[in-house]
């Protein structure tokens, strides 16, 4: 890894930093459970990484490491997406006027 | 313009729609779009790198295996867990995200050992000691969430001691590595090490700390995410690593500041030990006790009622009964809103998410800073499985261990009902002094029979009048 490479990973890594820090200073508290979910998913980006050592397919080990991995966080895409969105729709659907006799508790 | 060039570029456009989702965070309404920018970046990136070069046909297959079979296993990870179980959900999800950085950091080293530079070994190593201790600890905090391991807060002496010895012995080693990349031995015991950490890291936490905990493993996940951004030379997992790790830190840092812990307090890990309950806990008097009918009758005469819902109403899942308590009382012409500290539950933002699950719209729900100036005005107020969080102690009976911490001011409203299943002190043993004060009632009884029992009589009386 030569020293520009290096320098380049830190700047981005240091601007991307304090880009987070500003954007998500203005997320309301109302939504830290969906920006939780929202940022688990996206981290599963890492994904890239899993499917590049899964796909090389170089040793046994590195394929179990990259198959495992690639489970894992297709899981976190997947779910932390899907939920996210979920919730989202929890906090935007407007409320029935009907008696409250159809809130009934879910099966949970 | 080549293939390498292409793949940077989607990456570019992935990061900028990472970033826009976050932004689009910011408020209710736009947060859905929010959503769709961040799964677009997703899908682009991810089909720029199944069209590199590297993957060969076997690789090919076994990728979509894994793709098929976490997506299956995601599905209902993101469809069916109830809102209750959240926190134990979302910590689940560190897990898996930090066992992925984890095992991708390990497989890039015994792939590429021969040409690691020192920057990157060491980068490498702080990856897989974070992404190995989240991954325990989130296992360790799930556990604990869901019950299966016991909550209660496990401490021996010297603890800190044993813990800074286990991260230090993986610490040397990777510093072993740094020198001679080939010493290929060292990576199991740096894992177990690692690993073990994150164990004795949780068990010293009790429930009371977990939106603590759960924020700073999500800020360590986004860490070590970065970080194999850095090794991997992948600039897209690099800023989606640092804004989560970003996020994780904002959130533990708010956390922190809603039951006053210092911030580096918190960042060595040093918290939720069990603070001794003090000897001191203020002059006891006695309490009032008061029937459904009484709380009921006073609700429903006040002008406004703020109700302040704790981890006690997850427990009792109880929370679409509020919503048709509030629903009886705003046929009666009562304001009904919730006041909702920080720390409420057991994850950031639990307590939102589930009374917007019970369909209560968003703008009744008030943060602390909202709500705090307004209580003098409030008629009745409803406390409802939270117990530290209105504790007056904390505003200043020094020797309590919570002194300091802000909390909601509920004994300035006129009147308030505390709903507790019996007068046993709180998860911390700490007395709480709201429960002496004059102007409370104590309704006792589990929270969604008592809240039922009020709503059948606010709404029952109502049908007596009208007939």
């Amino acid at each position: 890894m030569s020293s520009d490479v290096i320098v380049t990973s830190l700047f981005i890594f240091a601007l991307a930093g304090f880009l987070g820090l500003e954007v998500i200073r203005r997320v309301p508290k109302l939504l830290h459970t969906p920006l939780m979910a929202l940022t688990n998913a996206l981290s599963a980006i890492s994904l890239v990484g899993s499917i590049v050592i899964l796909g090389q397919a170089q040793t046994m080990y590195s394929e179990i490491m990259g198959f495992i991995a690639v489970v894992a966080s297709t899981i976190n895409a997947v779910g932390g997406f899907l939920l996210t969105d979920k919730m989202l729709k929890m906090f935007n659907q407007r409320r029935p006027v009907k008696p409250s006799a159809d809130a009934e508790p879910g099966a949970n | 313009m080549d293939k390498h060039t292409i793949v940077q570029l989607t990456y570019l456009v992935a990061a900028i729609g990472f970033a826009l989702s976050l932004k689009w965070m910011s408020s209710a309404p736009t947060a859905r779009r929010g959503i769709f920018a961040g799964e677009i970046g997703f899908v682009l990136a991810i089909a720029a790198t199944l069209a590199t070069d590297s993957i060969t046909n076997k690789g090919y297959a076994l990728v979509a295996i894994a793709l098929i079979i976490g997506t299956l296993i995601g599905i209902p990870l993101g469809l069916k867990v109830p809102m209750t179980a959240m926190p134990q959900r979302i910590a689940l999800s560190h897990a898996f995200g930090a066992l992925a950085a984890g095992l991708v950091g390990t497989a890039h080293y015994y792939l590429e050992r021969s040409h690691l530079g020192k920057f990157e070994m060491a980068v490498l190593g702080f990856e897989i000691i974070l992404g190995c201790l989240v991954f325990t600890g989130s296992l360790m905090a799930a556990g604990k969430l869901q019950e299966v391991l016991p909550q209660r807060p496990i401490v021996f002496t010297g603890q800190n001691l044993v813990n800074f010895a286990v991260l230090g012995a993986a610490v040397v080693m990777v510093v072993i590595l740094l020198f001679d990349t080939s010493r290929t031995w060292l990576i199991p015991p740096i894992i177990l090490l690692s690993l073990l950490f994150g164990v004795l890291l949780i068990i010293p936490i009790g429930g009371a700390d977990m939106p603590t905990v759960i924020a700073l493993l999500n800020s360590y996940a986004g860490l070590s995410a970065s970080a194999l951004g850095i090794v991997l030379e992948n600039k897209l997992l690099i800023v989606a690593g640092a804004l989560d790790g970003m996020s994780g830190l904002i959130l533990s840092i708010i956390m922190c500041r809603a039951m006053n812990r210092s911030f580096r307090n918190v960042l060595f890990g040093a918290f939720g030990q069990v603070q001794e309950a003090s000897g001191d806990a203020g002059e006891v008097g006695s309490v009032r006790p008061a029937s459904f009918d009484e709380c009921a009758e006073l609700l429903k005469m006040s002008r406004n009622v703020v109700i302040v819902p704790g981890y006690g109403m997850a427990v009792a899942q109880a929370q679409h009964k509020v919503a048709e308590l509030t629903d009886a009382l705003e046929k009666e012409g009562v304001e009904v809103r919730f006041a909702i500290h920080p720390v409420a539950g057991r994850m950031p933002g639990h307590m939102n998410v589930l009374l917007a699950e019970a369909n209560i719209p968003y703008e009744k729900l008030l943060d602390m800073d909202e709500i705090n100036s307004e209580f003098p005005q409030v008629d009745a107020v409803l406390v409802l499985g939270a117990n530290d969080v209105v504790n007056p102690a904390a505003r200043h009976n020094k020797s309590s261990p919570i002194y300091g911490m802000p909390i909601l001011n509920v004994d300035q409203a006129a009147a308030i009902f505390v709903i507790k299943r019996s007068m046993n002190p709180g998860f911390a043993g700490i007395e709480n002094e709201l429960f002496y004060n004059p102007k409370t009632l104590m309704v006792f009884g589990d929270a969604k029979h008592v809240v039922n029992e009020l709503t059948t009589e606010v709404s029952g009386q109502r049908d007596a009048i009208s007939i």
